[in-house]
């Protein structure tokens, strides 16, 4: 009896290791190691690093670089989530009934899943081109403009998520039973009446979950800049992960790091928001 | 009851003239990424006035991105990285599913619990890290620094291991009456029952792996350890007379995926929505 609960110790943990070797190495030894590269400064070369404690957590926090990184890494955000699942709602609501050759435009606004995100880049580098892009103008979309580069930016993280957002919304609108929809229309409630009352109340689970993943995908932006703006003009497009990645040299590894625990900070407290806003909607639901 | 009043003809007209106009939406964009691959540059831009439609069409476009903007060696590349993080990916995650759904072992709660929490620890927030820790392995510009770190992911696990929960117990109690052992259990009955789970979960991680573009960007300073999608970042600089050519590669570089999502539609749509809706 012992030597068998042994053994399957034995094989859990067998079985385990790969996993654990890599979570190991590359998810947990890497926080902790943030953490500590955080706590010191180094010189030039990397060779040398000297003990400087919070003090560079509280300094590189509340400075001015975590700051701008921070609030524009949230202009992308605002300006992707709500307009991403609202595009979402109104794709999926148009592409769900029977009509012939409603497939073909469910295939079409899944479409933008192939597109990862450089390649969305280089679509929108097409359409955002100074003076001859087809969206590129003076008042919103202008990737030379300080003031509004963080537009057209955002205007590629919209698109690029159209395809999952519609995915997820339509599958949820697909979960709503038709019973209850029945029940509505014999109830004398209109479309809209219907679609307000009945349809997103049910599928809010929904769109929180949609709302966590656009978000958290809106924190980590990073390719689309790195390939459209570099993080220009004038910085107004560095996002806190543009920042991140632009911090590697040794003399700057000890903020990098700081700002690398501060972007885990916001993004759990984000999720943790956000997962507490949907089990109160549901118990209210219920 | 008003909506009666509509004829239905009218109304599905009406759905129709909607659903192309979304469609346009979204399809724009794409259009114009095909004109500007096809036409001749300088003729598009400078001499015709960027009309919405292909100019001066040069077909040879894509034979110049595998021999001008070395697209073969970058295809070469990120076929290689996709195919080993995917199968890697497959084989930890089996593997530890199976520990958590069939095995008893200590502290198997705990352990599932820290597996799950690496889902808080993306690759941006340990980046600086990893990237010292890959240079110290003397890994930049090479394979297992693209691949080794993504070998395991708790998305995986929690998916398969979802998927063998759901067979029942007395399959495995016939299996053991067989005399099955672990090995033959998961390599019999456990896989083939729990395929529609790993299939989404394998279109899943092609997508992320064929994507990902942060890391290879910071662990790869070598143009010759471009993937696909580094690769593209030259579109940004390159000249006019030449935009053309990276553009069309942009295309060739979404083209597997558009075949995955054309043929395993299916599993994609199982994959994404795991978890988002409920029941």
């Amino acid at each position: 009896m012992k030597s068998s609960r042994a053994r399957q110790a034995l094989a859990g943990y067998g079985l385990l290791a790969p996993a654990l070797i890599v979570f190991t190495t590359f998810s947990f030894y890497p926080l902790w190691r943030v953490i500590w590269l955080g706590l010191h400064e180094q010189n030039r070369t990397g060779t040398r690093q000297r003990w400087v404690g919070v003090d560079q957590y509280t300094d590189v926090l509340t400075g001015e670089e975590f700051r701008d990184g921070l609030w524009i890494t949230a202009q992308f955000v605002l300006l992707t989530v709500p307009i991403g699942v609202a595009m979402g709602i109104l794709l999926a609501v148009a592409a769900n009934r029977r009509l012939r050759g409603i497939k073909a435009f469910q295939v079409i606004f899944s479409s933008t899943i192939a597109s990862s995100t450089a390649v969305t880049a280089v679509v929108f580098f097409v359409l955002l081109e100074p003076s001859i892009g087809y969206l590129s103008n003076p008042w919103i979309f202008d990737l030379l403009d300080p003031d509004r580069a963080i537009f057209a930016v955002a205007l590629t993280g919209v698109w690029q998520n159209l395809g999952l957002t519609f995915i997820i919304t339509l599958a949820g609108l697909q979960a709503v039973p038709d019973d209850l929809l029945e029940a509505a229309r014999l109830d004398g409630f209109g479309p809209v009446r219907t679609f307000v009352r009945v349809t997103l109340p049910m599928i809010t689970p929904t769109l929180l979950f949609l709302s966590v993943a656009l978000t958290v995908f809106g924190l980590q932006a990073f390719a689309q800049i790195d390939v459209l703006t570099g993080g220009g003009p004038a910085g107004a497009t560095e996002t806190l992960v543009y920042k991140i990645f632009s911090s590697q040299e040794p003399r700057q590894l000890g903020e990098g790091s700081v700002m690398s625990v501060g972007l885990f900070l916001v993004t759990g407290a984000v999720a943790t928001l956000q997962f507490w806003l949907l089990e109160r909607r549901v118990h209210y639901a219920n | 009851m008003r909506t009666d009043s509509v004829p239905r003809w009218a109304r599905n007209t009406g759905w129709y003239v909607l659903l192309t106009l979304l469609a346009t939406v979204v399809l724009f964009p794409i259009w114009m990424t095909i004109v500007r691959a096809l036409s001749n540059p300088i003729t598009w831009s400078f001499d015709r006035g960027q009309p919405p439609y292909p100019v001066d069409i040069e077909w040879d476009v894509f034979s110049r991105a595998f021999d001008e903007a070395s697209f073969g060696r970058q295809l070469a590349l990120s076929g290689a990285v996709t195919v080993i993080i995917v199968v890697g990916q497959l084989v930890t995650s089996v593997l530890a599913a199976y520990a958590f759904a069939f095995v008893e072992f200590p502290f198997k709660r705990i352990m599932f619990a820290i597996a799950m929490a690496t889902l808080m620890l993306p690759i941006e927030v340990t980046l600086v890290a990893n990237s010292r820790t890959i240079r110290e392995l003397g890994w930049t510009n090479s394979v297992e620094g693209l691949t080794v770190p993504f070998l395991a992911t708790a998305l995986g696990i929690f998916l398969v291991r979802q998927g063998f929960r759901g067979i029942h117990p007395d399959l495995r109690d016939a299996a053991a009456l067989d005399g099955y052992g672990h090995l033959r259990f998961l390599w019999r009955v456990a896989i083939p029952v729990t395929r529609p789970v790993i299939a989404a979960f394998t279109v899943l991680s092609f997508l992320a792996a064929w994507n990902s573009y942060l890391w290879p960007r910071a662990i790869t300073d070598d143009a010759d350890w471009n993937t696909i999608q580094i690769g593209l970042r030259a579109v940004g600089n390159s000249t006019a007379d030449q935009l053309n050519v990276g553009v069309a590669a942009a295309l060739l570089a979404a083209l597997p995926v558009l075949l995955v999502l054309i043929f395993f539609q299916r599993h994609i749509v199982r994959g994404l929505t795991a978890g988002a809706v409920k029941g």
